[in-house]
């Protein structure tokens, strides 16, 4: 077990921290096991940043910044990472905005190329942004044929009354439909800047070469006065709040969700430890770790729900932000099963982790486990990168390095008691998808 | 190039070994594939094989259930047992100190399940849940219904990997047992292991778990002929309590085997892949705006598999998404691809190797691929030139095994139609 006398390894001296004089923060991690290199660039501004009538303009942007800038023209986005082997992509949730591109090294100038003409010089079309419009909806109509995810939202949408994390980030559907190309504009001119980003660089490059492709493509970019909005706080749940979604459909669908830390709260780390107790170990990586099912048949949800038959699936969720989000339980009903049986089922379970905390080998397994699964989401360039930009956009890069030891720390008073406070009936909200056959 | 340079062994009872060693992360990946399927499953017992990948790990002659969730869930390995058409696998990822005693578990998994009833019963209430959960899924029922309508009921590919509600009940934990019997045995398993640990240390601590097991030799199923398309062919499924459509659109086309395959790789690749979806994905995606997702498929397996174009558009686009399919097909059909598409798709599909092979279940999944179609070990290092000899005339050729007028269609979701 390691002490604060003998700190464990880090990996925080592989990574190479620098900030430039227009305030951009550059990440750089030489990792030279195969002829690659991954370029990451996170933005701080995610859909807890809009306002009523905007929601959903952050992931807009997202899809407008794939469209073509000043010396990018349109016609030759397509094929400029490919012709490297290369994967490009892009993410928005709550707190954050990303963009990616992994290819062959030889790659490197050529992406940060395309990251710094998607930082100043994004052209938003205006027959783009009609077309990009359509698309989103789509996005957004494809969401809602899945039960889970349009319970998922109206849970979010009822759990929180005033902070900005209460919205879809893929928006609402009518300020979709509203919203114009001016807007749009004005989001990105205003988010978009180099002291509002993180640039993460990880793979078989020379750092000092890849600082020099760094200072050549964003050293000129301007900083600018980027006012991030202070959100509203969330007040605190007085009572149990309930929700039903009542839906054409085949199956029913269970989710309650409790008001959670934020990543940086000393609360955080126990719940995780947790969830791991209650539904398998996930790890921390948004990008990876949701990929594949977390080692949880031994763990106390799928004991009691799904090896008792009432549940099919069960999953737990708490993922690092910036600000209090939600630690999300959630079961599928097994064909025939009444909900209430299952919520029954799944509340006493939840009662008697308020009770009785967890056992000391419990706690040893989730352990155990999160620190596998945190050396098996780190099995990519692309995946080291995510962690590092990740976490510096809701809290320090310096975290990702450290959660191993961090998490050995936690104890099983502390699981205790956070599953006795956070847990509450009072803080939880009850989402039931009711299928209308 | 050097290439993967696998090590490669044939244990004494048949079993195969590959082993490749990187050093990214302390851990190892296993990918356990049997060559067994759902093509396997009797028509009465349909989704059998399925079935049995939902409860092999559900108790054996050693281990009871819940100590293999225990032995497993306390080193933080999650085993998954996915079964397709013609490979049932297990597949994790482990820490290294932990190989073998997770390859221990995984063989006995392998080896010597039993199928307790109770296992049975509780998988089986999972497995009428999924298959309820698919026939809410606009996504899936088009591509089944697809599926059923390109090769027929008769044909393994035409019946669902599932099974029905109706042919689950059917199926009793003896024919499970008997299933795995008949169909698993040394010969059909090939082991790949990945990751941080010296090849020959890897195969030894293989061959003393999995040199034990004896069985006869399972001869392989006899392919059997796909239908031959007779025109185009459409069909809606209305689910009106949708808010999206999803169209699949497919056709029968060929055997991974076919000397044709690298062509119709390519072809796929510029039809509906390359970039954002190819040239399906500029037409309907970026210039029509209709569609958030809009791709191809192909899938040549050992039989003639299906080419699968997909889309998710609003129910009042769909007329207009099939036309602008037909559109591609025909342009594809009629005048192949230009010198400069063929160009950059050989140099992406190329230049993608290293990024494939990346991680540990990248490397497994691409070995188990060339063991499983026979491609040779050094199939990394000779697919560049395969693809480099590839004409547009070729390419050309491959095309004209898509024309639209032999199409399948299927909408399903908020529309009822007509199809024009």
């Amino acid at each position: 077990m390691p002490t604060l006398e003998q700190p464990p390894q880090s990996d925080a001296s592989a990574v190479c921290e620098e900030v430039l004089d227009n305030g951009l923060r550059v990440l750089i991690q030489p990792v030279h096991t195969a002829p690659l290199a991954t370029v990451w660039c996170w933005y701080r501004v995610g859909s807890r940043d809009e306002i009523p009538g905007l929601t959903g303009v952050s992931h807009w942007v997202e899809h407008m910044n794939f469209k073509g800038t000043t010396n990018i023209p349109r016609d030759q986005i397509k094929g400029i990472i490919e012709k490297y082997g290369g994967y490009w992509n892009g993410y928005t949730w709550i707190d954050q905005t990303t963009y990616t591109e992994t290819a062959t090294r030889d790659a490197l100038d050529r992406m940060l190329f395309i990251e710094a003409e998607r930082m100043a010089n994004c052209l938003y079309d205006p027959a783009d942004c009609e077309s990009e419009r359509t698309v989103i909806i789509s996005e957004l109509q494809g969401g809602e044929n899945d039960p889970e995810q349009l319970l998922d939202q109206e849970l979010t949408a009822t759990a929180f009354r005033a902070h900005g994390y209460r919205h879809p980030t893929i928006g609402w559907l009518s300020d979709l439909q509203t919203m114009t190309r001016t807007d749009l504009y004005g989001h990105y001119r205003r988010f978009y800047a180099p002291n509002n980003a993180t640039l993460v660089i990880v793979g078989d490059v020379d750092r000092a070469e890849a600082m020099r492709g760094v200072i050549k493509h964003f050293g000129k970019l301007q900083a600018s006065d980027v006012q991030r909005r202070a959100t509203t706080l969330e007040p605190e749940q007085l009572g149990e709040r309930r929700l039903i979604v009542s839906k054409e459909g085949t199956t029913a669908y269970l989710k309650v969700g409790f008001h959670a830390p934020a990543v940086t709260h000393a609360d955080f780390l126990p719940l995780l430890v947790l969830d791991a107790v209650m539904s398998g170990a996930k790890g921390l990586n948004l990008w990876a770790s949701f990929r594949t099912l977390p080692p949880q048949r031994s763990a106390r949800l799928y004991q009691a729900l799904v090896n008792k038959g009432f549940a099919s699936a069960v999953s737990g969720a708490l993922l690092p932000t910036q600000e209090p989000f939600l630690y999300t339980l959630s079961a599928t009903a097994t064909d025939g099963m009444p909900l209430d049986r299952l919520e029954q089922a799944l509340l006493s379970e939840i009662d008697r982790v308020r009770s009785g905390g967890v056992t000391p080998q419990e706690l040893l397994k989730a352990k155990n486990q999160l620190r596998a699964r945190l050396v098996f989401e780190n099995d990519s360039i692309t995946n080291i990168a995510h962690q590092l930009g990740y976490f510096e956009t809701v809290a320090s890069w310096r975290m990702a390095t450290t959660l191993s030891w961090q998490i050995d720390a936690v104890t099983v008073e502390e699981v205790a008691r956070v599953a006795a406070e956070r847990l509450r009936p009072t803080q939880r909200t009850i989402a039931r998808f009711e299928p209308i056959r | 190039m050097a290439g993967l340079a696998p090590t490669r062994e044939v244990l004494a009872n048949g079993v195969t070994v590959l082993a490749k060693r990187t050093s990214t992360t302390p851990a190892v990946t296993v990918l356990a594939n049997l060559r067994v399927g759902s093509v396997h499953d009797p028509p009465v017992h349909e989704g059998i094989a399925h079935f049995v990948s939902r409860t092999i790990d559900r108790g054996t002659e050693r281990f009871t259930a819940d100590e293999i969730a225990e032995e497993l869930d306390r080193r933080g390995v999650s085993l998954a047992c996915p079964a397709g058409r013609h490979t049932l696998s297990l597949a994790c990822t482990c820490l290294v100190e932990d190989l073998r005693d997770v390859l221990a578990i995984m063989g006995e998994i392998a080896m010597r399940p039993v199928f307790p009833a109770v296992e049975v019963d509780r998988r089986r209430g999972e497995i009428v849940t999924l298959i309820r959960q698919d026939q809410d899924n606009p996504a899936v029922v088009a591509v089944e219904t697809l599926m059923s309508m390109l090769y027929g009921d008769s044909h393994p590919y035409g019946r669902r990997l599932r099974g029905t509600v109706e042919s689950v009940e059917r199926i009793a934990r003896d024919h499970l047992q008997r299933f795995h019997a008949q169909h698993c045995a040394p010969d059909r398993l090939t082991l790949a292991l990945v990751g941080d640990i010296e090849p020959g240390r890897a195969i030894d601590t293989a061959r003393s778990i999995f040199e034990q097991w004896k069985g006869p030799a399972v001869p392989e199923v006899i392919a059997a002929a796909a239908p031959s398309a007779s025109g185009r062919r459409c069909r809606v499924v209305p689910m009106m309590g949708k808010s999206q459509t999803d169209l699949a659109y497919g056709f029968v086309t060929i055997a991974r085997s076919a000397p044709s395959y690298h062509a119709y790789w390519l072809m796929n690749n510029i039809l509906g892949q390359f970039s954002l979806g190819g040239r399906l994905g500029d037409s309907i995606r970026e210039q029509q705006g209709m569609a958030y997702y809009v791709f191809s498929s192909l899938d040549a397996s050992l039989m003639p598999g299906p080419l699968t174009i997909r889309a998710g558009v609003s129910p009042a686009n769909v007329t207009r998404a099939i036309a602008s399919v037909d559109t591609e097909l025909r342009k594809l059909v009629t005048e192949g691809p230009t010198e400069q598409e063929l160009a950059e798709s050989k140099q992406y599909l190329i230049g993608s190797v290293p990024r494939t092979l990346e991680t540990n279940m990248g490397i497994a999944t691409y070995l188990q691929t060339a063991e499983f179609f026979e491609l040779g070990l050094d199939y990394d290092v000779r697919m560049p030139d395969i693809l480099r000899a590839v004409t547009r005339d070729d390419v050309l050729a491959a095309a004209r095994g898509i024309d639209p007028q032999t199409a399948t269609i299927v909408v399903a979701g908020p529309f009822e139609g007509p199809l024009s």
